[in-house]
């Protein structure tokens, strides 16, 4: 098992006492914002395998990693090993995949399907999708539905660090994907989320049907379900 | 600037008050903030934050033109985006100096008054999960299902169907419903009243389906009333809070379920009618409380008069062309400006347009209804205790993405 | 309240208007269907706006809109427009009246008086204006940011001179 670190495709930011905020988006066109009258960019990077001798520079420029390191020790590898038999694995695997609660965060506008998802035609208990509670520390989902904005996104990211692992993120709409029908002309949305939290599903629509929500919990499922357990 | 105004507003101080962001992540505010400052139980002082879904809708216009500019203008007031495009219609309409069809006018009326109800059982449901009922949310959900199955109906797409276009709508209700609908509704109606569609089989013909789901629903309200608005609960949680007197309501400038409430007779639909709306015979439902309970009432009275007001119109529908003329997308408007307002679901909602005679509007400005009842809360949310906050919140039916646009 | 009556009592109010006020009012612009406008300079508005609220019983307040003419094609002025649209709600025979009182002041120094002490309801949408156009509200009671968020650095966004970021190439 070689160095692990997942890192978000983006620009890593938002840094709570009023650093400079700075997103990114290395596709065509411009859509930056800046304070001040600094340059950098920062570099979007996708998950890959760090070779060990680079791991405290990559941890100190990107302030963000959940690293393990190689040879970490006897024990942490035997226990590491034990976890992921594949019958406590999938025990494991089974329990989360089935209690999943949501944080209970309306973003935009794709809120209002949301909220017809969890009335009583389309009942999205069955699937293992609990009634979302007020407390961030005892969620494990994050559903970013419909438009970010540059106000919002500092608030998002805050939401994202402070949930305990294991979570998992679905970006819900095409404003959450791309920008969606905000993506040329607006000043003040972010193009995607995937610029600031690491996404699992995504899922189109604007705004998706509640069945096109359901597929989206049913794929994040598999996910979880071919999950190494670290 | 911004950073000591960040810092002064988040700090905690000790002392006797003390200042908290009741913020954008909390199931009573949705993505809304409010600065709260307590002494013990009491709040001293509210200040609202909006901005958490400003998307330049104002600046986006005047990069698209007239015609698509409708689809994501539907999208401030996404619950009730017919009562948000119908002043922009009406604008261009004027500039352009046309009227539509009859028929036309009939069915815009139709959709803007299932989008109403739809808009206030998301309302209603979600009052009593703010109050501590949370029957109230499944039982509007559920019911709001058809409606919005009608709505998909007429238009093509659940809430966002882009049905209006300048020179009447898109296109026709069909003749027939499809047969799943009428099976399923027929299901559900007997399954909620209790007893079968009187004369037998439920119709397919649209316009005898409309009918029944009014009926339907007409039914149901009166199932509404004990329920939730008449239990003792929500009666002692929203009874004298919140309290806006006539004087203030007119001052401040509020629309809607909020100015009926406090006593105010106005409607846009009778005072500057347009459409259809003047050959259809309604009330407009007023109450004398000034308080959250009014409110709640004028919303719930509300829905009975859309019901009365889709029926006649559905049975008043003449035949004919639905639109003037199919308009290329590049269409252009003369030069001048206008102002036109209509009744949106939260309020009157209105539209002022500069144009220059090009493609583009060179300046549309949205005067939304929950932007205009957001004064209301600093001065409604004030030596009241925390746990009155959602409920006074929630009554003022205040929608933070149409606020922001 | 018919289409002919609305426009009777408009042009009753712009007489009266023009026989109190002289050549304060600089221009008229009546089109009976669409928009009823009076553009005063920006001293004199409060005055205006006090006597229409005391006289002409118009005390609510629709909203405020602030233009930026400076790219229209035939007649571009380096000004920014202010417009406040305002009804009544008191009067029985003015309830579907809407007037609108604008005024023009320069892009280059934009200071113009509040109107929050004739019409309350004014206070957040002048907020909106001032962070859209940057325009000053002399007298207003708190004067700050309201949907733009707290780090927004560049230019007021509805200027014609700022282009949106994804446009600008």
């Amino acid at each position: 098992m070689g160095l692990y670190a997942r890192r978000c495709r983006g620009a890593s930011f938002l840094l709570y006492n009023n650093y400079p905020l700075k997103f990114s988006h290395r596709k065509a066109g411009t859509f930056c914002y800046s304070l001040g009258n600094s340059k950098t960019v920062i570099e979007s990077v996708e998950e890959e395998v760090v070779p060990s001798s680079d791991v405290e520079e990559v941890l100190r420029k990107y302030k963000h990693g959940h690293v393990y390191k190689e040879g970490g020790g006897g024990l942490k590898y035997v226990i590491y090993k034990l976890k992921n038999l594949s019958l406590i694995k999938y025990i494991i695997n089974w329990g989360r995949l089935c209690s999943m609660w949501p944080v209970h965060l309306t973003t935009a506008c794709c809120s209002v399907e949301f909220a017809a998802l969890s009335g009583p035609r389309y009942d999205p208990e069955r699937f293992g999708w609990l009634t979302a509670v007020g407390s961030l520390r005892q969620s494990d989902i994050l559903l970013i539905e419909g438009t970010v904005t540059a106000k919002m996104a500092q608030r998002v990211r805050l939401i994202y660090d402070q949930m305990p692992e294991p979570k998992w993120v679905i970006a819900m709409g095409a404003c959450a994907i791309s920008g969606g029908l905000y993506a040329k002309d607006s000043y003040n949305v972010i193009q995607g989320i995937d610029d600031i939290i690491p996404v699992d599903v995504y899922i189109p629509g604007c705004p998706p049907r509640p069945e096109t929500l359901f597929q989206g919990i049913l794929l994040l499922r598999d996910k979880i379900m071919n999950e190494v357990i670290k | 600037m911004a950073k000591e105004e960040f810092k002064s507003l988040e700090v905690y101080e000790t002392g006797p008050t003390l200042t908290f962001s009741m913020g954008p992540q909390h199931p009573g505010t949705g993505h809304f903030r409010m600065v709260i400052t307590v002494v013990g139980d009491m709040v001293v002082r509210c200040d609202p934050d909006p901005g958490f879904v400003h998307r330049g809708e104002e600046k986006m216009c005047e990069y698209k033109t007239w015609i698509t500019n409708i689809p994501h203008l539907e999208r401030p007031a996404i619950l009730d985006s017919a009562g948000m495009t119908y002043p922009y219609v009406l604008a261009v309409e004027k500039l352009m100096d046309i009227e539509p069809p009859e028929r036309a006018k009939y069915l815009r009326v139709i959709m803007a008054e299932l989008q109403r109800i739809c808009s206030h059982l998301y309302w209603l449901g979600l009052m009593g999960v703010f109050a501590g009922h949370a029957t109230m949310y499944m039982w509007c959900f559920g019911d709001r299902e058809y409606l919005v199955d009608l709505t998909q109906l007429i238009g093509g797409q659940r809430i966002t169907h882009s049905y209006f276009v300048p020179g009447g709508v898109r296109n026709d209700a069909p003749p027939k419903v499809p047969r799943e609908l009428v099976k399923d509704f027929s299901r559900y109606y007997r399954m909620i009243l209790g007893k079968d569609y009187p004369g037998g089989e439920m119709p397919e013909d649209f316009r005898k389906y409309v009918l029944a789901v009014c009926d339907f629903f007409d039914a149901r309200l009166d199932e509404y009333y004990p329920m939730l608005l008449d239990s003792p609960i929500f009666i002692y949680r929203t009874k004298g809070i919140g309290i806006l007197k006539r004087e203030d309501a007119i001052s401040l400038g509020v629309v809607g379920p909020v100015l009926r409430g406090s006593g105010v007779k106005s409607d846009t639909r009778i005072d500057e009618p347009y459409d259809a709306y003047p050959y259809i015979k309604f009330n407009v439902p007023t109450m004398d409380g000034c308080d959250s309970y009014s409110r709640m009432m004028v919303g719930y009275y509300e829905m009975k008069e859309s019901v009365k007001i889709i029926r006649q119109a559905v049975e008043q529908m003449p035949e004919g062309p639905v639109k003037l003329k199919q308009h290329p997308v590049t269409i252009k408007v003369p030069a001048g400006e206008v102002f036109a307002s209509a009744e949106a679901a939260r309020g009157q909602c209105s539209f002022y347009i500069r144009s220059d005679g090009t493609d583009k509007p060179y300046r549309v400005k949205i005067c939304s209804p929950s932007f205009r009842n957001l004064i209301a809360m600093p001065y409604l949310i004030r030596d009241v205790r925390i746990a009155d906050i959602p409920i006074i919140y929630w009554s003022l039916n205040y929608w933070p993405v149409e606020c922001d646009r | 309240m018919s289409l002919s009556d609305v426009g009777e009592i408009l042009a009753r109010l712009i007489e009266d208007l023009k026989k109190k006020f002289g050549d304060k009012i600089l221009e008229v612009n009546v089109e009976p269907k669409k928009i009823t406008k009076v553009l005063v300079a920006p001293e004199c508005i409060k005055e205006v706006a006090e006597y229409l609220k005391s006289e002409w019983a118009l005390d609510y307040i629709k909203g405020v809109t602030g233009i930026d003419l400076s790219r229209l094609p035939n007649m571009a002025q380096e000004v920014l427009e202010v417009i406040y649209h305002v009804g009544s709600l008191s009067s029985e025979a003015l309830k579907a009246v809407t007037l609108s009182l604008s005024t023009k002041i320069s892009i280059s120094d934009p200071v113009m008086p509040s109107l929050t002490s004739v019409w309350k309801g004014a206070e957040m949408h002048e907020r909106e204006v001032y962070e859209m156009l940057g325009v000053n509200f002399k007298g207003h009671p708190d004067l700050r940011r309201l949907l733009l968020p707290e780090f927004w650095s560049d230019k007021p966004p509805l200027r014609k001179d700022y282009v949106a970021p994804g446009r600008e190439r």
